[in-house]
């Protein structure tokens, strides 16, 4: 007799295949629905006479939108009006996403801390803001902004040159002048050279031992470049003051209350969670570690950043990511205060071309687009931080 | 907001799956179900708006009570959904209304691109500007610079853009999509001027804190006529609905009110006889009772009881009858002929 194994099994008994033929069913299958879902769209779409396409993005938009980091006016195409609705929300969340890390680690470390009034303070912080719905904290934020602050015509004036009023904190900024392009340049050199920096200095610690002061060296670069390539360039000093003429602050940088609302709702009610995901970090790192960190001598700042921390961040990493996914996406209840976000530029367009499909299609591929960077980008960063088995 | 987010994506699902959207026969399907259900605005008072009790009133909400009281001769027969600018076209496009009566201006483009019909105008309005007095500001020309609150999703921003493009003036929009949250914003003075149609600004003066405080410019920026709208295709619907509209029309030029229409039945005048269906055959045209326009007019009113119930003089809106009274006084509503 021969071995079993010689032996030909029929298909339908073989595991492998049978795999693969039902995930070749299952493909098949999601690709007729998707068939089935677009045709049946289309048909519909036609039998209602409701024109399809995109031809819309190069039509003019014929509405204003109230702060843009490009230039923009109604006379400019769908196409231009999206983008800067994307750019809005970018810069929300990319603010947002900075001060939400950095200030949630602060509370997160708080939280842990020996301190009893400011272990209970931040424990007290994140309870409440983590429990009160976003939309709520956003309604209260902006109410909190029109109603208390003043008229354009009775700004308050903290500093000269600087504004606060129900129309947003408005300032002075320099006057346009190379220099400050020769100084931006000067920066970026100065960031490069401090990364440089930081590697040699590491290489060198670990051949030498000896310890070189990449932190203190590296803000010198950081200020002392571009503050001297400003003076060299001819040390313009000349500024574009905000004037009340009319209705509003003509000149100068505004913020505006819908951004400022927004921002601060979005930051505090997600640093609350990302200080819990810091907080679940630091504990997950053994008892023992801290201990032996302290025992060789190492400063309490020291054991934080050289031994608890590396550690921590790979706990870390993978929640704090979703947290940011969350406040990106979260950053589109803009439109509940009044800030030209890409939902609020884009709800105006599917209501004047009256193309809903096609613009919850585009809304849904840009925070698709946003999530997927974002995951990359923090995949990455894990990847790089994971523990280097040798 | 709220809503919205979770009305659009319901919207364009139901545009995906739904097999085929009922095209023709709306009056079937009202007939079948018991009721009509119209979409409604929910939040602009004098149009539509639960009152305290939860009771919904309004021009707008009366019209789709006259619609089904032409359907089925009882005016509650009719359920309502509020619905926001946004997602108004889509919740008709996609059957979830059978009738939108919600402030909605006809336009070319809505018209033909949306797959919609609109029917006989229910009022005849126009954009203006809400202003504090305490501004100083006595024409919409010197508006240039402002801060603008608007409602979005509306020809209400494109207006509003177009106008200020006309007289080479700027501003800044502040788009809020709740009237109320809008309305807050603008009596803290986060805004200059508030645009939005006259007859809106008349509702939104109406729930400030000191409504002399605030008063609406003298120039009226645009044309809006605020239509009921109906799914394009459906010839027999559209033809309901609009002759519900029209005989409220109809009825106030008649000298009929719901308080007279009974001794009315008796009338010689056969023009007043073919429209109460004393005289039958305007029932069986449009697939209805002979008693449609009766139960139109007992049990909601003329268009002049409508008008002056919800925005008129007596009402906190204190609207005139303006570019909305008969065409015998001067106005703009003029119906076909009954017969």
């Amino acid at each position: 007799m021969k071995g079993t194994a010689q032996e030909k099994i029929p298909f339908f008994r073989d595991p492998d295949k049978l795999a693969v033929f039902y995930q070749a069913l299952t493909a098949l299958g999601v690709a007729l629905l998707a068939y089935y879902l677009i045709g049946n769209t289309l048909a519909n779409l036609e039998r209602q006479n409701i024109a399809t396409g995109f031809d819309f993005i190069g039509r003019e938009a014929s509405f204003e939108i109230g702060e843009s980091l490009i230039a923009y006016s109604a006379a400019d195409t769908y196409g231009r009006a999206l983008f800067v609705g994307i750019l809005n929300t970018l810069v929300v969340s990319f603010v947002g996403i900075v001060l939400t890390v950095l200030f949630g680690t602060v509370l997160g470390i708080a939280r842990l801390s020996r301190n009893w009034l400011l272990a209970r303070l931040s424990a007290f912080y994140i309870e409440v803001f983590q429990d009160i719905p976003i939309l709520l904290q956003l309604f209260f934020w902006y109410a909190f902004f029109y109603e208390l602050l003043p008229g354009p015509r009775q700004a308050l004036q903290p500093f000269a040159g600087v504004f606060l009023c129900n129309r947003g904190l408005i300032f002075a900024v320099p006057e346009a002048h190379p220099a400050f392009a020769y100084a931006g340049i000067a920066l970026l050199l100065a960031c490069l050279a401090t990364v440089v920096l930081k590697k040699w200095a590491a290489r060198r610690q670990e051949v030498s031992g000896r310890y070189f002061p990449v932190l203190q060296t590296g803000i010198a670069l950081i200020v002392g470049l571009p503050a001297l390539t400003w003076f060299f360039a001819g040390a313009p000093t000349a500024m574009v003051t905000p004037v009340l003429s009319g209705f509003n602050f003509k000149g100068g940088v505004s913020i505006s209350p819908e951004f400022a609302a927004l921002l601060l709702g979005l930051v505090l009610y997600t640093s609350a969670f990302v200080a819990e995901v810091v907080r679940a970090g630091i504990q997950s790192v053994g008892k023992g570690q801290r201990e032996a960190a302290m025992s060789i001598g190492l400063r309490p700042s020291k054991v934080l950043n050289l031994v608890i921390l590396p550690q921590a961040l790979r706990v870390i990493v993978p929640p704090l990511t979703s947290q940011m996914l969350n406040l990106t996406k979260n950053s589109s209840l803009a439109v509940a205060i009044g800030y030209p976000d890409f939902v609020s530029v884009a709800g105006t367009t599917i209501n004047q071309t009256g193309q809903a499909i096609e613009g919850v299609a585009l809304i849904m591929a840009v925070y698709l687009f946003f999530s997927l960077a974002t995951s990359a980008l923090m995949n990455w960063y894990n990847k790089k931080i994971a523990i280097v088995e040798r | 907001m709220a809503r919205v987010q979770r009305m659009v994506p319901a919207v364009v699902t139901a545009l995906c799956l739904t097999a085929g959207v009922a095209v023709a026969g709306t009056l079937d399907d009202v007939k079948g179900k018991g009721f009509v259900q119209a979409g409604v605005n929910g939040e602009l008072f004098g149009f539509g708006k639960p009152d305290e009790k939860g009771v919904w009133k309004g021009l707008d909400v009366d019209t789709a009570r006259a619609v089904a009281a032409a359907v089925f001769g009882d005016a509650e027969k009719v359920k309502f959904t509020p619905l926001t600018a946004k997602t108004r076209f889509t919740a008709l496009q996609s059957g979830e209304v059978d009738v939108l009566t919600r402030n909605a201006t006809q336009t070319l483009g809505r018209d033909t691109e949306l797959g919609l019909d609109f029917v006989q105008v229910n009022y005849y309005d126009g954009q203006g500007f809400l202003v504090p007095n305490k501004l100083g500001v006595k024409s919409a020309k010197e508006l240039d610079g402002a801060s603008v609150c608007v409602l979005p999703g509306t020809t209400t921003e494109q207006n509003l853009a177009d106008y200020f493009r006309q007289n080479k003036m700027t501003m800044k929009p502040v788009v809020i999509e709740s009237n109320a949250e809008l309305a807050k914003a603008f009596f803290a003075g986060r805004c200059d001027c508030l645009t939005s149609d006259a007859s809106q600004l008349a509702g939104i003066r109406a729930v400030a804190p000191n409504p002399t405080d605030y008063a609406i410019l003298p120039e009226i920026i645009s044309k809006e006529p605020l239509a009921p709208a109906v799914r394009h295709g459906d010839n027999q619907w559209k033809d309901i609905v609009n002759y519900a509209v029209l005989a409220m029309i109809e009825a106030e030029e008649l000298g009929i009110t719901s308080k007279n229409v009974d001794e009315m039945m008796k009338s010689a005048d056969p023009r007043i006889q073919r429209f109460l269906g004393v005289t039958p055959g305007n029932g069986k045209a449009l697939g209805l009772d002979e008693k449609w326009a009766y139960n139109i007019v007992k049990q909601v009113g003329n268009y002049s009881e409508v008008f002056e119930r919800n925005v008129g003089a007596a009402t906190p809106l204190m609207l005139k009858r303006g570019l909305n009274a008969l065409w015998t006084s001067g106005g703009l509503m003029y119906s076909p002929p009954f017969k």
